[in-house]
């Protein structure tokens, strides 16, 4: 294993929030290092709505989500912070005051002195289909959320549902890769982009893709591993049975709160409770801001977000240098000094 | 007013609305603490966690738009009636709902 991240701040989440609270750390000379389970920075912003106009950014009478992030991104840039991106923090250890562990999926590991949870509306994760059995087969047994790898499926049966543009292209692409491909949609049509449309329907056409339409998922079967999958047409109400090496259910992603609920800090209603005094949870060390916050009068707004951010790395400067006395300082008398 | 009966599980709570409040259908909810629904995008028709059924209403309501559609199009499962209750907004245009809350 390679050796551990070493820093001030561990922040989870690299959304405007946690990104704002590189800005608010480093004016206080404290290093941080942001982890995100999607692939950049941003959080929802650059994931759900990167087009969409912002209003109520303080001085912005309109902004485009990822220009907002793309501002942020450079507005830490001084500050030097860490990125891992496409990886989760499993478990967080406190071994000692100003000493924890966090430990990602991939097993990344990094060492700080304080954690900030800024995970907003937590981790994106593939919504599941209520299917009899479905969950008996995760893990390596045959159901898989995602698509890592598409050479798995070399010379394998694979049943894809969903009707979205992520099911249409993979069950394109997929096509020439397994030995039988089943694509199974509860509606008569798709709404996917019409030239993935045509062409999954041209496919079906020349018997390279089993298409099902007005169907639904019903239950999986196996022995251990997964080996058949039950189908009903909602039309005819004909039942079928599909033998197949795979189940991959594509219906998009919905957010999770994930492991952190697992950490021992108090959750109310999907959010972390936090003293509205500095943010600070019940943990003594670990600070939470942003939509994953929760208090009386609580607004989920990145604005109150970043003004959380600022209160909280106050907060954190007190929690690893106890008893020294902090001035507090302007960026209009002192400007932004990079480290 | 705006009469709207919600069914959930075995319950019913029927409300009475003024026509002018001026909000959407997933903010009445979550204000009368629904905990499946979620409307984890504010309302912009962006990630389906406010998926109702709409029963009934007077008059009928206007076509879901694409965007809705589209959204909609994302779930597992999904019924005629499905709405996203992000998109209906409560005004003088309706009188009467009934709706169905989903565990999504």
């Amino acid at each position: 294993m390679s050796a551990s991240i070493q820093t001030d701040i561990a922040i989870i989440g690299a959304g405007p929030v946690g990104l704002f609270a590189v800005f608010e750390a480093g004016l206080l000379k404290m290093r941080c290092h942001l982890i995100d389970y999607l692939p950049q920075a941003g959080g929802q912003l650059s994931e759900i709505y990167p087009k969409k106009p912002i209003y109520d950014i303080p001085g912005y009478p309109t902004v485009l989500a990822q220009e907002l992030v793309d501002n942020l991104v450079k507005q830490a840039e001084p500050f030097n912070p860490g990125y891992t991106f496409g990886e989760r923090i499993e478990t967080l250890e406190k071994r000692d005051e100003q000493d924890f562990l966090l430990v990602t999926n991939l097993g990344t590991t990094i060492e700080a002195k304080a954690v900030v949870i800024a995970g907003g509306l937590g981790c994106f994760e593939p919504r599941k289909p209520e299917v009899e059995g479905l969950t008996k087969f995760e893990n390596g047994k045959g159901v898989n959320y995602m698509i890592l790898d598409p050479e798995q499926y070399r010379n394998k049966k694979l049943v894809i549902a969903g009707g979205g543009d992520s099911a249409l292209d993979w069950a394109i692409f997929l096509s020439e890769v397994c030995s039988e491909l089943t694509l199974v949609h509860r509606s008569e049509s798709f709404r996917g982009a019409p030239d993935s449309v045509d062409k999954v329907l041209q496919l079906a056409g020349q018997g390279k893709i089993n298409l099902h339409l007005n169907t639904n998922l019903t239950s999986v079967t196996g022995n251990g591993k997964l080996n058949s999958v039950s189908l009903i047409n909602t039309k005819s109400c004909e039942e079928i049975l599909v033998d197949t090496d795979y189940l991959v259910p594509l219906f998009g992603l919905s957010p999770k709160l994930g492991p952190l609920e697992n950490w021992g800090l108090n959750i109310s209603k999907n959010a972390i409770e936090v003293n509205t005094d500095d943010y600070s949870t019940n943990i003594s060390g670990v600070w939470a801001i942003g939509d994953i916050n929760t208090y009386k009068n609580k607004l989920k707004l990145i604005l109150c977000g970043f003004h959380e951010a600022a209160l909280m790395s106050h907060s954190v400067y007190q929690y690893i240098h106890p008893g020294v006395k902090y001035t507090m300082k302007y960026t209009t008398v002192n400007g932004v000094n990079s480290f | 007013m705006i009469q709207i009966n919600i069914h959930s599980d075995s319950d019913v709570k029927s409300l009475e609305i003024p026509n002018d409040i001026g909000i959407n259908l997933m903010e009445l909810l979550k204000a009368e603490a629904y905990e499946t629904i979620e409307g984890t995008c504010g309302g912009m028709a962006l990630c389906a966690t406010c998926h109702v059924k709409v029963t009934d209403s007077i008059p009928s309501l206007s076509e879901p738009s694409n965007d809705e559609l589209d959204m909609l199009e994302t779930l597992p499962f999904i019924y005629y009636e499905s709405r996203l209750a992000c998109q209906i907004k409560l005004n003088e245009d309706i009188q009467q709902l009934n709706i169905e809350i989903i565990k999504n």
